[in-house]
């Protein structure tokens, strides 16, 4: 008799604790698609924003589906500021830093994990020593050493330091790289392989995906940036994305053309948002071990 | 052992040779910039003459520089959204840790503020903050709140600002949280369970602890993100917001360099940023020093 009790209470409990569980995540569920509306919103608004016309953008109450809809701002754009020049400008720095900047990141990378060689702790604590060193202390001599050699107003100043290297991925793939045995490279040593190929056949191949989203997110680093570039930029033609619609929402507020400032900016925001998308298994899951945002 | 000691020196000319880019990169774009700026700040280095040493002159007048503690009163206030965002940012990654529907989409979503431009974001924000017809304050309307025009009032220009931070942020802290509490082992909290603790117990005596590395990093990068706060203000209130009640203490610098060249000036403002920055990180590899770093 006793033991049935006992099972009985046994059965039962697990019913109502999952039952329970239900619920909750019922609530849970609530909670984070209000949290989800409130993060989406603004950026939906934007959107809307710039499909209304310049009158609707007043209407009271807000409108969130504009009666007619209008495509015509984002045709605009590309006459009214040097929006096109901005976008290549972004994806010339982009490009040949994330590209160049990645090789030497992860041949140095390698060396770091892989080679002997003296003081290398000494030299790899010094290098990453230097991230601490925030970009406000550096600005003011790096500006005048550019403007020294004649690149300020040029894309030089801010394509150049980036080929160095980046040391935030030159640790994370470090890192990556430990776990990695030796004995492959010993292997690849004793087949004759020089330093070299054993980074282009061997190492490089192997840390591919790691490499994939760093590079990922160094790029959209780069392409948001804003201090950098409103430094260096001066002329409109020079400029990039970013300050260009920097410099749309000076002058056209004074207009209230808002729908024309929200079409620009979604079109700053959007190929980043679709790389995002695009990989953000990959992204999301380096972040989460690097610590890196992008 | 010749043999060796032969192989041994090839290896390491190959080393340095591909550690070249990023030392040479370090001494150029950063310690030679570096040692121009402590060096800079006493003198008064203005671009065009001579630079003429001035001893601690800079430094002196920066402390009696009335602008200088309201940038940096700014840059500390606008710190008040750190904590808001750490303890929004754990509830969400508890409440995504459960494993309900739709997870991976809800961090997408969470997630795109961070990778937008914030400059984007920025133009944005200063739309949606607008007195008569921005989406803060239209939303307002609808609970019978009549809200200020935000970003010309001393007193809401900061909560403004640190609203926008919190939201572009979240996802971040989000996803670092997430991380760390899927790391946590499940074993803890069934052993928690079989000791008679409740969910809140467990959350205070495990989670917690557990996850306190992450939050002393989260902390960390805050703090030294923050202290670098620039874009935001530049876009949204370009001339320091009302009273210079949005002024932050890169803006000051940025202002300071560049637009009045004082260019000594200004970088005895950015070595006293540095130096504060340089303090909290110190702290940080101080009490968390197994946490990243591990030398072989």
């Amino acid at each position: 008799m006793e033991v049935a009790v006992v099972e009985k209470e046994v059965k039962a409990e697990p019913m109502s604790e999952k039952k329970k569980n239900k619920i909750t995540n019922i609530f849970v569920f609530v909670f984070l698609s209000f949290g989800a509306i409130f993060m989406v919103a603004p950026l939906l608004w934007m959107f809307s924003t710039s499909l209304k016309s310049k009158e609707d953008v007043f209407a009271l109450p807000p409108v969130w589906i504009p009666k007619d809809i209008s495509f015509a701002k984002y045709f605009e754009i590309w006459d009214m500021g040097p929006l096109l020049s901005g976008i290549c400008n972004s994806l010339i720095v982009a490009l040949s830093v994330t590209i160049v900047g990645t090789f030497t990141s992860s041949l140095a990378a390698f060396a770091f994990a892989k080679l002997r060689f003296n003081g290398k702790n000494k030299i790899f604590l010094m290098l990453f020593a230097s991230v601490m060193i925030p970009y406000p202390v550096l600005m003011i001599p790096q500006f005048i050493m550019f403007s020294s050699i004649g690149w300020v107003d040029s894309l030089l100043p801010l394509i150049i330091p980036g080929l160095f290297g980046n040391l935030f991925m030159i640790f994370f793939l470090r890192q990556f790289l430990n776990s990695i045995p030796n004995s492959i490279i010993e292997a690849a040593k004793i087949d004759g392989c020089s330093y070299f190929q054993i980074f282009y056949k061997i190492i490089f191949p192997l840390i591919k995906p790691a490499v994939a989203a760093q590079l990922i997110l160094w790029f959209m680093g780069i392409w948001n940036d804003y201090l950098g570039p409103i430094l260096y930029l001066n002329s409109p033609e020079k400029q990039t994305l970013q300050l260009v619609i920097a410099n749309f929402n000076a002058s056209y507020a004074i207009q209230s053309d808002y729908p024309l400032i929200m079409a620009a900016s979604v079109v700053a925001l959007l190929p980043m948002l679709i790389v995002f998308i695009i990989f953000q298994k990959q992204i999301i899951e380096s972040i989460a071990i690097s610590g890196v945002k992008g | 052992m010749k043999a060796t000691s032969k192989l041994y020196r090839t290896e390491q000319r190959y080393a340095y040779l591909f550690i070249a880019a990023p030392v040479l990169g370090f001494l150029i774009f950063a310690m030679v910039p570096l040692i121009y700026s402590m060096y800079g700040a006493f003198t008064n280095w203005n671009g065009l003459g001579q630079m003429e040493f001035i001893g601690f002159e800079n430094f002196i007048n920066l402390f009696k520089d009335e602008y200088f503690y309201k940038s940096m009163y700014n840059t500390f206030f606008m710190m008040l959204g750190i904590p808001i965002g750490i303890v929004l940012a754990l509830l969400l990654a508890l409440a995504l840790n459960r494993g309900i529907f739709g997870t991976n989409t809800f961090r997408v979503l969470y997630y795109i503020p961070v990778i937008s431009s914030i400059a984007a974001v920025s133009i944005l924000w200063q739309w949606a903050y607008n007195g008569d017809y921005g989406l803060v304050n239209q939303f307002l309307d609808l609970i019978g709140i009549e809200g200020p025009n935000w970003l010309q009032n001393t007193d809401t220009v900061k909560p403004a600002l640190i609203l926008m931070a919190v939201w572009k942020g979240l996802g971040y802290t989000m996803l670092l949280y997430l991380a760390a509490l899927q790391s946590v082992p499940k074993t803890f909290y069934e052993a928690a369970k079989l000791d008679g603790a409740n969910a809140f117990q467990a959350f205070w005596h495990i989670t917690l602890p557990m996850v306190k590395p992450v939050t002393f990093f989260i902390i960390v990068t805050n703090i030294i993100g923050g202290a670098q706060i620039f874009t935001e203000i530049n876009v949204m209130t370009p001339t320091g917001g009302p009273e210079y009640s949005s002024a932050s203490v890169v803006f000051y610098i940025w202002q300071k360099a560049f637009g009045n060249f004082q260019l000594g000036y200004a970088s005895a403002m950015a070595l006293v940023l540095g130096l504060f920055i340089f303090i909290i990180t110190l702290i940080q590899f101080k009490m968390n020093e197994k946490s990243s770093f591990e030398l072989d």
